[in-house]
Order: C-alpha cells, then sequence, then structure tokens
C-alpha cells in the first residue's frame, strides 16, 4: 500500500472497501435471524384477539381475564366512584396523558377519556377497562386498595413498590409513571367486549 | 510471567521434551502453580479458591440437575419437585447448587470488598478488576436466569420486575423487552431461553476466570502492605515470595474447609434460609406476591432501583434536563447500572497513590463506612416502601455514590499517609518473626 499515497482511489482500494461492505452486508444478514428469533413467534402473535362475556359483571366489581400473558381488568364503576375521578383536576395528576389507544393520541386523562363506550354508544363512565399491569415495574396492582379509594371503593394500590392509582386508573403517587394503560377495546353487542 | 525471578521449567524426560517441542503446555502449568506469591497474604486472599470452587460446584451440580429439569412453563415447577422427591440424591443435588449460589455471592463479596480495602485494583491490576467486574456482571445475570427456572411466584414475578427494568429506557425500551422476554409478558419463551443462556454463562465466566488470572499472574498478586515485591534480583525476589504451590495451595484449601463446614450446614440443617418460601408456590400471572424480594445478594442494588421516586430533586432536575425523557423510573435503572459503574471505574476515582487501606488515616473509616452502608442497602432492599425506609435508602445510596465519587478522589489529595514498610520482607518479619542466620524464617506458631 505504500504507493497509495500517489494516488488515494486506486482499484485495490476499491476492492478492499467493495470487499469489506459486501462482508458486512453479509455478516448482518447472517446475524440478522439470530437475533430475530427470540422476538414473538408466529403463535404467540396470532393470540391477540380475546372476547369476553360482561353481562355477569356487577356494578362495584371488577372481572379480571388473561390477555397476552397479562390481567385486564374491567371494572364496573359505581357513581362513588365515577364522581369521585369526576372530580379530581388535570393538574393534580401526574401523568395527564388518557394512555388511551382507542381515543386520538395526546388526549388528556379526564374521567371520561379513561372509559369506554357501551354498545349504544354512551360513555357513562361506567365502563372501565385497563391493563392490570403497573407501568412501574410490570406487577399486577391490588383493587380496591391504596390511598385513592372513596370509602375503601375502587381505585388500585401495587403493592411491589407502592404505586397508587386512582379511582380511574391514574397514577397519582409512587414510583410508576404513567396511568395505567387502556387495551385497544370495544363493545361488539350488549354484552360482550372484544380485547384487541 | 509476573517478572519475578523464579526457577523456570525445563524439561527432563525424553517424554516431556518431546511434548514441550509440540505444545510447552506442562510449562505454562508449572508457571501457573509456582507463581511466586508475596508471602504476608492474609487471610482475605483465600476468597479466590472459594470461588473457584464455587464455581465448579455450580457446573457439576448444574449439568447434573439439567438432565432431570424441564424448560417449560406447565412442567417447569412439578420438575422441581420430581427432583426433591424422586430422583436419586437429587434433593441434595439441588439444595447444593440453590445454596451455592449464595456461597458463591458472598465469596465474591468479601473478594470484592477486599480488593477496595487494600487497594488491589490500582495500577498496574486495572484489567485484572475490569475483568473481575465483568465476571460479577455476568454472575448476576446466571443468578437471576437461574432464579427464574424454578418456575415459582418469585421466579415469574422477579422476571417480570426485572426485565421491566429494560421496559424503562426511552423509546426503545418496549421492543427490547419484547425481544428479551419473546412475547408481551414472561411465558414460556422466555424460560426457555433462561434455561440455554443459564447453561450458556457460566462457561463465559470459566473463559474470563482465565483471562482474570492470566491479568494478575502478569502483574503479579497485590498483597496487604501494598508494597511490590522486589523484582531487582533473584534474592531479594525470593526473600519476598514463596511459590504458590505447596505453600498458599495448602493454605487456601484449609481455609476453604473451614468455608465449607458452613456451607455443609446450611445445606443440610437450613436449606430454604436464604430463600423465600413464595418461590413454593407456582408462578400465577394474575396474582402479584405481596412483596417482591430479590435473592439476598441483589437486595443492595434492589435499594438503590427503588430508592428514587417522582419526588426526590435528583430526580426532578434530571427530569426538566432531559425535557422529561428521564423519568423516576428510568432514573431508578439508571441508578442501579450506575452504582455498578462507579465500582467498577474505581482504578480511576481513587487518586491516592498509597494502595493499602492499612496505610491511609481516614480511608480506613470510609472504607468500613461503605461495608456498613453495603449491608444497610441490603437490609432496606428487603423492607416494603413505607414510612422511613424509603429515605434510609436514598441515604444509604448517596453515600455510596459519594463514596466512589467525591470521598476516594479528594482522599488521596488530602490525606497524609502513615508510615510503610520498605518491603514486604520487612512486613513479614515485624508479623511473623525474622529469619534466622541461615537465611530461612525461623519457625513460628504463624507457620
Amino acid at each position: 500500500m505504500s504507493h497509495a499515497e500517489d494516488d488515494p482511489s486506486t482499484r485495490r482500494d476499491f476492492l478492499y472497501y467493495a470487499t469489506g461492505g459486501v462482508g458486512a452486508v453479509a455478516v448482518g444478514a447472517a446475524v440478522w435471524p439470530l437475533v430475530n428469533q427470540m422476538n414473538p413467534s408466529a403463535d404467540v402473535v396470532a393470540a391477540s384477539k380475546l372476547r369476553v362475556e360482561v353481562d355477569g359483571i356487577e356494578v362495584g366489581t371488577q372481572l379480571t381475564v388473561l390477555f397476552l400473558g397479562k390481567p385486564v381488568f374491567i371494572r364496573r364503576r359505581t357513581q362513588i366512584e365515577i364522581d369521585d375521578s369526576e372530580a379530581v383536576a388535570l393538574e393534580d395528576l401526574v401523568d395527564r396523558d388518557a394512555q388511551n389507544p382507542n381515543l386520538p393520541d395526546g388526549a388528556e386523562a379526564t374521567n371520561l377519556n379513561r372509559t369506554m363506550a357501551n354498545f349504544a354508544g354512551e360513555n357513562t363512565g361506567e365502563w372501565l377497562v385497563m391493563i392490570g399491569v403497573c407501568t412501574h415495574l410490570g406487577c399486577v396492582p391490588l383493587n380496591e386498595a391504596g390511598d385513592y379509594t372513596v370509602d375503601g371503593v375502587g381505585a388500585w394500590y401495587c403493592p411491589c413498590h407502592g404505586s397508587h392509582y386512582d379511582t380511574a386508573g391514574r397514577i397519582r403517587r409512587g414510583p410508576a409513571p404513567e396511568n395505567l394503560w387502556i387495551p385497544v377495546a370495544q363493545f361488539v353487542d350488549e354484552s360482550t367486549i372484544v380485547l384487541g | 510471567m509476573s517478572g519475578i525471578p523464579h526457577d523456570h521449567y525445563e524439561p527432563k524426560s525424553n517424554g516431556e521434551k518431546w511434548l514441550h517441542r509440540r505444545l510447552p503446555i506442562v510449562e505454562l502449568l508449572y508457571n501457573t502453580l509456582m507463581i511466586p506469591t508475596p508471602k504476608n497474604l492474609n487471610w482475605m486472599w483465600i476468597w479466590g479458591i472459594v470461588l473457584a470452587f464455587a464455581l465448579v460446584l455450580q457446573i457439576v451440580t448444574g449439568v447434573i440437575l439439567a438432565m432431570h429439569y424441564v424448560p417449560n412453563v406447565d412442567l417447569a415447577f412439578a420438575s422441581i419437585e420430581q427432583i426433591m422427591r424422586n430422583v436419586n440424591s437429587g434433593w441434595a443435588i439441588r439444595y447444593i447448587h440453590m445454596n451455592g449460589a449464595s456461597l458463591f455471592f458472598i465469596a465474591v463479596y468479601a473478594h470484592i470488598f477486599r480488593g477496595l480495602y487494600y487497594g488491589s485494583y490500582k495500577a498496574p491490576r486495572e484489567v485484572t478488576w475490569i475483568i473481575g467486574m465483568l465476571i460479577y456482571l455476568v454472575m448476576m445475570a446466571t443468578a437471576f436466569m437461574g432464579y427464574v427456572l424454578p418456575w415459582g411466584q418469585m421466579s415469574f414475578w422477579g422476571a417480570t420486575v426485572i426485565t421491566g427494568l429494560f421496559g424503562a429506557i426511552p423509546f426503545v425500551g418496549d421492543v427490547i423487552q419484547t425481544w428479551l422476554l419473546g412475547g408481551p409478558s414472561v411465558d414460556n419463551a422466555t424460560l426457555n431461553r433462561f434455561l440455554s443462556l443459564h447453561f450458556l454463562l457460566p462457561f463465559v465466566i470459566v473463559g474470563l476466570v482465565i483471562v482474570h488470572i492470566w491479568a494478575f499472574h502478569t502483574t503479579g498478586n497485590s498483597n496487604p502492605t501494598g508494597v511490590e515485591v522486589r523484582r531487582t534480583s533473584r534474592k531479594e525476589a525470593d526473600a519476598d515470595t514463596l511459590p504458590f504451590w505447596p505453600y498458599f495451595v495448602i493454605k487456601d484449601l484449609f481455609a476453604l474447609a473451614v468455608v465449607l463446614v458452613g456451607f455443609f450446614a446450611v445445606v443440610g440443617f437450613m436449606p430454604n434460609f436464604l430463600g423465600h418460601p413464595d418461590n413454593y408456590i407456582e408462578a400465577n400471572p394474575l396474582i402479584t406476591p405481596a412483596e417482591i424480594v430479590p435473592e439476598w445478594y441483589f437486595l443492595p442494588f434492589y435499594a438503590i432501583l427503588r430508592a428514587f421516586d417522582g419526588e426526590v430533586w435528583v430526580v426532578i432536575w434530571a427530569n426538566w434536563l432531559t425535557g422529561g425523557i428521564v423519568d423516576a423510573k428510568f432514573f431508578g435503572v439508571l441508578a442501579m447500572f450506575g452504582s455498578i459503574v462507579v465500582l467498577a471505574l474505581v482504578p480511576w476515582l481513587d487518586t491516592s497513590s498509597v494502595r493499602s487501606g492499612r496505610y491511609r488515616s481516614s480511608f480506613k473509616w470510609w472504607f468500613w463506612l461503605l461495608g456498613f452502608d453495603f449491608m444497610v442497602l441490603m437490609w432496606s432492599g428487603a423492607r416494603p416502601i413505607e414510612g422511613i425506609y424509603p429515605y434510609i435508602a436514598l441515604i444509604a445510596t448517596t453515600y455510596w455514590f459519594a463514596y466512589f465519587l467525591v470521598i476516594l478522589p479528594l482522599l488521596g489529595i488530602f490525606e497524609k499517609p502513615l508510615p510503610m514498610p520498605e518491603t514486604i520482607e520487612d512486613d513479614f518479619n515485624a508479623h511473623y518473626g525474622k529469619p534466622d542466620a541461615d537465611g530461612q524464617t525461623a519457625a513460628s506458631p504463624a507457620e
């Protein structure tokens, strides 16, 4: 390579770079399947919808179903809980994002932006459907526990690291950064919710 | 190796000469085993042997357990009970493997804190230290994945929390977490890959251990005085050192025997003392245990992880400075990994030219406070996050970082070291008696 100083772009230089470039692409192509095999397999990806019958849920109770390996809370809230979470000012929230993929991005975490409409399209605040995974490190929060229950009704508390969620599943205190996430969900008839 | 004058291997028989010309492996073993070792090494220099033993113990028992274990979410928990009840000696092998992890970590913490006190990490032994830190990291990854395999409640929820750490990384966290788990949550794919990696990583540790030994055989051992072995003449080197075999091998094996008495007492009489009873409940993704507590050896770092919430001023400050990218959760993760990073960087954070804490009047106190701090972190990592505990954890975390980032750099500038012995020989004679007229060390009870 001592003559390269006279002519910096020789044919040999080109061959070095071209060989190196092709080699890098080949190594990348060979490594990618070895890395990608760790991503979710086809059967895991396929199991992404779930129908849930909800007519058996009494007002003031919660049904927990397993969806994609995670619990989903379906809570039919009492008027007390609805009034309580309606009364919270947005300024008092840690996370003002509704965390609701059923709404446009950036929707605010108001009471009714957290809940879902029934089959008739009316959002009364009764149906609160959330992924039951603490946004801190993924534990399952306990229902009707923590500092934000209304006399023991509603609200969630994560026992792992002490995150308190209010009656609309919004983070109020503790290490969790975000409100409990809401899954993609809708009523497909009077008494059935489809998740995913 | 090590540049210390010593005997060299000479192949004697024809067979040895034949092999030596083709593969000088006997010479390599001879030089490794006969390496001149500072003769003033104290009892804190035995943990290396304990660690080597623990590594072999874990590999042997682990390979056996893998012959009976079934990595499937429906069968894993039952296969552990199968090992405990039906496999011949299965209970003993599993209890040894379970408690072997604790033996490994007790030894590694003693080994690391010995290095911190005697300044073993200082030039020219930085590479030995860094490789040691890599071994420690791989050990933690291996132990964590091993704890998931029995598929109990603590296995499952520990895995959920720890893989959740990666989910805290801004922008790419979710993608990385899903990739690690092989799905939206901890499930069969996770269990399978954890078994595969739990089997692989100990062999990576074996490789790193060989490089670790190679590194400190190149520089020579450190010793309690921090004074280097004299290399100027064979006579002086012999006055400072003894060959590793038989002197230190026998000493180390004696220490290992004493340690193993304690170890097998635990294995035999209280095998579940260091474990959590909830791990004998099969994993259930719908129920979180009341308290998720990691194994004791992770508690100090778990305490650091949990110490930060959104109300701590450094978190608020970091959040503001990064425009909200660093939140309380990510800050906790950064602090936890940072606490190990500062430990790894200690060769460059400690500005004192004196190696051994023995001759550093104020360093000693800060060091023992660090040891106490480590215990406080361990204790607070097992407490719930309520009342006074988060504040204790926060104070202890602050001291951990202050020790490495403030105290060590400043001590080197302000501290006046105590008088040190000129040579290892002087230190040895002061402790164990002077040599007689022949130049041989007089017999004394310490020998």
